[in-house]
């Protein structure tokens, strides 16, 4: 966990107080709508269909008990007593009151925690992988390049009013779990011939409604330049990214318009003044992050015989992962139970696990983009009381990288930006697929919905991605697959979308199409779609071209 | 009411500068004017908009990169909420929005009283 130094809470706090006072400028009239969007949406908060959102930031998705239990509270006492974690690891209040706000910060910065940046033109929280610092493929803890991140991008005086919005991604392992290429920017930590570290740089990636892959602007960045050289890339974005067509400020647009040689070669003329500049890292500036971070003090114990039947054994091949110390693993918590909303947990459930955190994991949590809890460190013979307690929690669904681990946005149920509703979808998926047994024969399947192009449910990387649209004021889902987090890779879409009771139906056939081409099991869904492309799959769900109704092309399946 | 503050005083009647005053709108390359600066009066940096925030890179290269040591001055769409972060990236004189009041402005120096930025 990151421990705050003086500085750290101090700024909190003092954000605290400038909201506080922004706020009430705005109630009394001293601050138009326009003016008071801009800033309180870079303290987390948006004003939506029903109410404000408030969304908390949790760096990097780490998070402590105390700040879980806090967090239980807030929800209580100025919400309606649940949270929804978002696919940027952060938390999400439904139901705030605007007037509130400023109180909610000031209990937030009490654990060590704010929404500083979690929405608005600004750099958002840094994302990374959820099992940093415990995963056996490690080359860097991503978590220490991530508060260095986290610290540089808080408040940065010339990027506070970016043409848009910024999101930065670190992963620190050989597998990439931070999915590096669809970000603003994605570092991914290398280690070159000689033994030093250093990032292979991407730039412009991203979803939305222009889903693009980023592309490599440098191969191999010396960490000390990895602060400067983040400078170059947001100056040339900060003046020319595009500012007439919020559709159109992304850096992607501005990396595409310009293509990536000029765009680099850009970056290389800004980097060239601020190359070993001020803002060049130190070994010293690095020691004193890591030395902020506390560490789990592993036991020497053996490694546990793996169960090999029954319902603990399906949880254990499911949400219990590998660690790099022997006797121990990291579990996935899964919010994904049927009929619960994903990622929304209840204060109680928030509270219990925090105890769980604090009994079994060193009073731990991470937070992971698929909207899961991780408990990162639990001795492997304590797994099956893990198990045992957390199913009496409903969160034992041993659901994880299966297809009803469905990743998705808030939607139309919350989001005033949504054209469809997500979270009955992703239900009635749920419903169809509840054969545990089926679910493990189709295997690893990652399946993401949003509710609209905005995409926050990251359906172009889903295997099989689900889109809202709006048609003449109805909600229709269109249906894309062969998506992939890592390595990035977007879907296609399959055809003319569907009313929102044909897509259990749709996914099934899917299902069925994938499980007559694969070569065998291990070939996943992903590698049949991207192997044989959308044109089986197509057959299948809109049937052959000449069977297609003539009078309803778009509704051939209805 | 008086809208301008320069080294964090309100200035209730600016005197008009000797020299020549450059101004400088977010899209402009402050590369063009560098060779002027030296005798300019003052530059000005127009925000249109409260959200463009093009000219605090312009501010940083105006004094980091082309040296200028004179006023500089942030004009436009200021609100007190931009006085922290734009005295960071080098301005020195703001020109206030109509409505904004200059005095009570003058707090949002000590908005914070610590960075990370070095």
């Amino acid at each position: 966990m990151y421990r705050y130094d003086e500085i750290d809470q101090r700024l909190v706090d003092e954000r605290v107080r400038q909201f506080r006072g922004q706020t009430e400028r705005f109630l009394a009239g001293k601050l138009s709508e326009e003016e008071f969007r801009a800033l309180r949406l870079r303290n987390g908060l948006y004003i939506q269909r029903y109410a404000p959102m408030l969304r908390i930031a949790i760096p990097y998705g780490l998070l402590s008990s105390k700040q879980l239990r806090k967090l239980a509270f807030i929800a209580r006492k100025y919400d309606r007593a649940y949270g929804h974690f978002s696919t940027r690891q952060n938390l999400q209040l439904n139901w705030p009151r605007l007037e509130e706000t400023p109180e909610i910060l000031a209990e937030l910065a009490t654990v060590e925690m704010h929404a500083i940046q979690t929405s608005g033109n600004c750099v958002r929280n840094i994302t990374t992988d959820h099992f940093a610092g415990v995963a056996a493929d490690e080359i860097v803890d991503s978590f220490v390049w991530c508060e260095l991140l986290r610290q540089w991008s808080t408040f940065h005086p010339e990027f506070s009013y970016l043409p848009r919005k910024f999101k930065i991604a670190v992963n620190g392992a050989r597998q990439d779990r931070a999915a590096v290429g669809v970000h603003d920017i994605g570092v991914h930590a290398l280690k070159n011939a000689a033994g030093e570290i250093g990032f292979k740089v991407l730039v412009g990636g991203g979803l939305g409604r222009t889903p693009m892959v980023g592309q490599v602007i440098r191969e191999f960045l010396p960490w000390p330049h990895l602060l400067t050289y983040c400078d170059a890339i947001l100056r040339v974005y900060n003046r020319y990214g595009r500012r007439d067509n919020i559709h159109k400020a992304r850096i992607k647009i501005l990396v595409k318009e310009r293509g990536i040689e000029r765009f680099r070669e850009e970056v290389d003329a800004e980097w060239a003044h601020l190359r070993d500049g001020s803002a060049t890292l130190t070994q010293a500036d690095v020691e004193r992050i890591e030395a902020r971070f506390t560490r789990p003090q592993y036991e020497e114990l053996p490694d546990e015989k793996p169960p090999e039947a029954g319902p603990f054994a399906a949880w254990v091949r499911r949400n219990v992962h590998p660690h790099k110390v022997c006797g121990y693993a990291a579990v996935t918590l899964s919010l994904k139970k049927t009929g619960v909303p994903p990622g929304d947990v209840t204060s109680d459930q928030m509270d219990a696990i925090a105890g769980l955190a604090d009994r079994y994991s060193g009073g731990e949590l991470r937070v992971s983009h698929e909207q899961n809890l991780i408990l990162a460190d639990v001795r492997q013979r304590d797994l099956r009381r893990v198990w045992q307690e957390a199913r009496a929690l409903g969160l034992a669904t041993p659901n994880i990288g299966l297809l009803t681990n469905i990743i998705a946005c808030p939607g139309g149920d919350f989001c005033s930006l949504a054209n469809a509703k997500s979270i009955p979808v992703a239900q009635a998926i749920q419903e169809r697929f509840d054969d545990l047994d089926y679910l493990h024969d189709i295997g690893e399947l990652d399946l993401n919905i949003s509710g609209c192009m905005n995409a926050c449910g990251h359906h172009h990387v889903g295997h099989i991605g689900i889109l809202g649209v709006d048609k003449h004021g109805e909600e229709w889902y269109q249906i894309e697959i062969g998506g992939a987090q890592s390595p990035a890779a977007l879907g296609k879409v399959i055809g003319p979308a569907f009313a929102r009771a044909e897509v259990p139906g749709v996914i099934e056939k899917l299902i069925e199409t994938y499980l007559e081409h694969r070569d065998s099991e291990a070939e996943r869904f992903v590698d049949v779609a991207q192997r044989i492309g959308v044109g089986p799959f197509k057959e299948a769900v809109y049937g052959k071209a000449d069977q297609r109704s003539p009078r309803h092309p778009e509704r051939a399946l209805a | 009411m008086a809208r301008l503050i320069k080294d964090r005083r309100v200035i209730p009647n600016a005197p008009s500068p000797e020299g020549e005053v450059i101004r400088l709108e977010p899209a402009d390359d402050p590369a063009a004017v560098a060779d002027r600066l030296a005798r300019a009066a003052r530059v000005e940096v127009n925000f249109p908009k409260f959200s463009d925030g093009r000219g605090f890179s312009i501010a940083w290269l105006l004094r980091q990169r082309y040296g200028y040591k004179g006023e500089l001055r942030a004009v436009g769409h200021i609100t007190r909420d931009h006085l922290y972060a734009m005295e960071k990236c080098g301005f020195d004189a703001f020109e206030l929005r109509e409505g904004e009041d200059a005095q009570e402005a003058l707090a949002a120096f000590s908005d914070f009283s610590v960075a990370y930025q070095k």
